[in-house]
């Protein structure tokens, strides 16, 4: 049996959705796994919800749609309420702390309030709060390995943005400490 | 990039299928933007070398096709890409084309209709790519490719096909193939080598009479010996027909889907046979010519009950299911429309209800 891993991210136009999603996939190919990245590309782009499938396999992948995840990582209210349902039982729903208000409810599935935006601004670059999510995600399920994700970094980043690697780095690590941390306090 | 060597990367498929156009060596590629195959052109403008191809923004896609028709008369590789309501408007020049005889590869990358409709994926271009969709009785070779790796793949099958058979290839995707990214492998450049043809019209040489390419023939027994000479050569195209199938050898239910509603049929088949349910899938790879001699053997088979057929549309392809089947077993048909997707949960239900009423009866 194949070890597949379905995973939803979800959020605003501009949070980082798509890319965190690509820096998975490219990772899962330099760690020599299959990947499908799918992603929304309707009107709600402009501005409203964005999200994109992203499917990690050591065998063949079917379908590059599901309507169930292993794994949904959001960053919004909307995305929660629309995706809470529809994670497997079992699986696992971490989701940005400063934009839930009402937070997800089922007990059946592992969940994780992870305060990456708060934690971006403490290092001073906001934009890296995709990257603290996704350390905090592949300290729990690390169907990639890091060192994947720094070569990773180097397809999805332009060549001007090659300098925030390092950042970039330090990002995955402090994820990986915020998602301990919350572990330890369950 | 070093284009002289194959590679493999990570690309969305209309990506990956304009650097496929590159690498085949397309002379000229002519479109205009329409989404989701915006990124073909975009990309062959950035990414096209100085001494490459001609790219151009054509002022409609009527004039996209008309200029295609102009450089595959000249004997160029030449290409062009749109979706659903692009193609309709080339239908015109598409029959000019296949009358002429011209080798040529036109994409679509299926959108969500009728009308103007969605830039969600489709496939309610079906009958449009097979049955004709322009005047008159002609055919397109078409290729559906049902991931990234075929959308390059198929570049540089279509083009061999085109020439083979001096006939315009038609390659049918959707627009989730085009949008999605995939591992893919890249082959070199050059690895698919163009003659200029001997009826190419590009300047008469001394040595030789006139190179005519038309598709007037205003006396009908001189046009009717065209269509019997087109219909013949449409005949020797069917050697090329080609399918897969997955798990169809001790198969009670048998899918048949194309492109992307095959990869969602796979995950059906895995899902119903972890139930128990054999459930196999039968696709096709080709649409025309269609693997009717595939799905006919599978009728005649002992272990298949029922056929469904998936296709994002309201019943298109699974009237050549049934032509195929020719009332042997029932054949069954699952769908949505105007750019919904269904869900491989979705198709376990249908494949459910159908073994179910079929052990009822039995």
């Amino acid at each position: 049996m194949h070890k597949t891993t379905e995973i939803i991210i979800a959020g605003f136009g501009g949070q980082g959705v798509l890319s965190m999603g690509q820096t998975i996939a490219y990772s899962a190919m330099q760690d020599s796994l299959e990947t499908s990245w799918m992603p929304s590309y309707g009107p709600e782009m402009r501005g409203g919800t964005a999200n994109c499938t992203v499917i990690v396999s050591d065998g063949r992948i079917s379908s590059p749609l599901v309507s169930r995840y292993d794994v949904g990582i959001v960053l919004n209210q909307p995305s929660l309420d629309k995706f809470e349902k529809l994670i497997k039982p079992g699986g696992l729903l971490m989701f940005e702390d400063s934009t839930v208000v009402h937070p997800p409810t089922r007990d059946d599935i592992t969940i994780l309030r992870i305060a990456a935006s708060e934690e971006a601004l403490r290092m001073e670059k906001k934009q890296i709060a995709n990257m603290i999510m996704l350390g905090a995600f592949l300290k729990v399920r690390p169907i990639v390995s890091i060192d994947a994700v720094l070569k990773a970094l180097m397809k999805v980043l332009p060549e001007r943005h090659h300098h925030l690697i390092p950042l970039n780095e330090q990002a995955l690590k402090r994820g990986a400490e915020l998602v301990i941390q919350q572990l330890e306090h369950v | 990039m070093n284009r002289n060597e194959s590679e493999v990367r990570l690309m969305k498929g209309n990506e990956a299928m304009a650097e496929a156009a590159i690498r085949v060596g397309i002379h000229a590629y002519f479109g205009y933007p329409i989404t989701p195959q915006s990124e073909v052109l975009e990309y062959l403008m950035e990414e096209m070398p100085e001494d490459g191809g001609v790219v151009l923004q054509a002022e409609s896609e009527v004039a996209s096709i008309n200029m295609v028709y102009g450089a595959a008369g000249a004997g160029t590789r030449v290409m062009t890409s749109s979706s659903s309501p692009g193609i309709s408007l080339m239908q015109e020049g598409i029959s000019y084309i296949a009358a002429a005889e011209l080798p040529c590869l036109i994409v679509n990358v299926n959108r969500g209709g009728p009308g103007l409709g969605t830039i969600q994926p489709s496939q309610g271009d079906y009958f449009q790519s097979v049955k004709g969709g322009g005047h008159g009785d002609y055919r397109l070779l078409v290729l559906a490719p049902n991931s990234v790796q075929e959308m390059v793949d198929f570049v540089f099958e279509g083009f061999r096909l085109a020439e083979k058979y001096r006939n315009p290839i038609l390659l049918l995707a959707d627009g989730a193939l085009g949008q999605m990214m995939e591992k893919v492998e890249l082959p070199p450049a050059g690895s698919l080598p163009h003659v200029v043809p001997e009826w190419a019209t590009r300047g008469k040489a001394a040595n030789r009479s006139q190179n005519i390419v038309t598709s007037l023939h205003i006396e009908p027994e001189n046009m009717e010996k065209v269509n019997i000479h087109l219909q013949a050569k449409y005949e020797t195209m069917k050697v090329e027909v080609r399918s897969e199938s997955l798990n169809t050898e001790d198969a009670e239910i048998v899918l048949v889907a194309y492109g992307l509603s095959a990869r969602i049929a796979e995950k059906a088949c895995d899902l119903a046979r972890e139930k128990g349910i054999r459930a196999g899938l039968l696709r096709p790879i080709t649409l025309f010519p269609y693997p009717e001699a595939a799905i006919g053997a599978l009728a005649e088979s002992g272990n298949v009950e029922n056929f469904l057929v998936l296709e994002m549309n309201a019943g298109q392809m699974v009237e050549d299911v049934r032509l195929a089947v020719n009332g042997r077993k029932p054949v069954h048909f699952y769908g949505r429309m105007g750019g919904m997707i269904p869900s491989p949960e979705d198709v376990l239900h249908e494949i459910e209800k159908i073994v179910e009423h079929s052990s009822v009866k039995a």
